[in-house]
């Protein structure tokens, strides 16, 4: 009996696709919702130090006005941002609406545009008021 | 020939082993995280300049608190449901019991930090 077997057939996996905008929309998607799970430890940690006292809370103040504080602060506001308008894609989908190729590609490329103009403009509020 | 049902048979066979109720939670989640997280970026925004007895002095307003605590809890459960759906479709099968707890222990600290520092803040003279 032989005991050579083909290895199992392995369905077609991210390798193997050309990449297109819907692809890389699926996945951020997820890398967004990741990234705003652990980032999560940074609104925590802020609450915290509000409730803890003025030491604390200057120590949170130091590091949010950082460069690093300010890299997080973006990532977060755009993750959030670029999270919640693929996830309102999402819940349009799951009404039926939208599916085709074609509207499936376009709200793609809409989903991108949307999410850094909305974060440019967040951040364009953040500049006048501060 | 089997007495099961069909549906019987393909009840909890899904990643996770379970039913549907997790991918509803997520829907409902999804949209009060959104309305929620609109808010709380406005609170955020109103705070960008504020000195430390202002900001105390925001969160002691139950408005503010209540709402930022309602953003903690749905944000925390959306993600919990999230994170778990990721480990059953991606972890490996016998990480998949340890990466449950850590997940399970990461969004309980992250909820229990929040709403504790929220409800020091409601109640705590500054
Ligand atoms: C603000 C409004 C938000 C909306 C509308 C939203 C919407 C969604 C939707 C519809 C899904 C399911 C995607 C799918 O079925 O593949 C999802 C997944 C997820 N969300 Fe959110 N979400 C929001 C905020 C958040 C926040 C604040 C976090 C984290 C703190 C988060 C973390 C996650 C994670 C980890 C997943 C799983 C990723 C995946 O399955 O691909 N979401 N979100």
């Amino acid at each position: 009996m032989s005991q050579i077997q083909k290895p199992r057939p392995l369905s077609p996996h991210i390798m193997i696709y050309r990449l297109r905008m819907t692809m890389l929309m699926s996945g951020f998607h997820r890398a967004t919702g990741l990234a705003l799970y652990f980032g999560m430890v940074f609104l925590t940690w802020w609450l915290v130090a509000a409730a803890s006292g003025p030491n604390a809370f200057g120590w949170a103040s130091w590091f949010f006005g950082s460069f690093l504080g300010y890299i997080v602060m973006l990532g977060f506001s755009w993750g959030l941002i670029h999270h919640a308008v693929g996830g309102v894609r999402h819940l349009i989908w799951d009404l039926g609406i939208g599916l085709s190729k074609e509207a499936s590609m376009r709200w793609a490329i809409g989903t991108i545009i949307a999410s850094v103009a909305i974060t440019i403009l967040l951040w364009l509020v953040v500049l006048i008021v501060a | 020939m089997s007495i099961r049902t069909p549906m019987g048979r393909a009840r909890g066979m899904g990643a996770a082993g379970h039913g549907v109720g997790e991918f509803w939670h997520q829907r409902v989640t999804s949209v009060t995280s959104l309305v929620l997280a609109i808010g709380m970026i406005f609170i955020l925004l109103t705070l960008a300049t504020s000195t430390y007895a202002e900001v105390r002095a925001t969160f002691a307003n139950p408005l503010v608190g209540g709402w930022m605590a309602l953003t903690v809890i749905s944000f925390v459960y959306h993600m919990y449901i999230g994170a778990q759906e990721v480990i059953m479709e991606y972890g490996p099968k016998t990480w998949k019991l340890g990466l449950t707890l850590a997940n399970t222990g990461f969004c309980l600290m992250i909820a229990a930090a929040c709403l504790f520092a929220l409800i020091k803040m409601s109640f705590g003279v500054l």
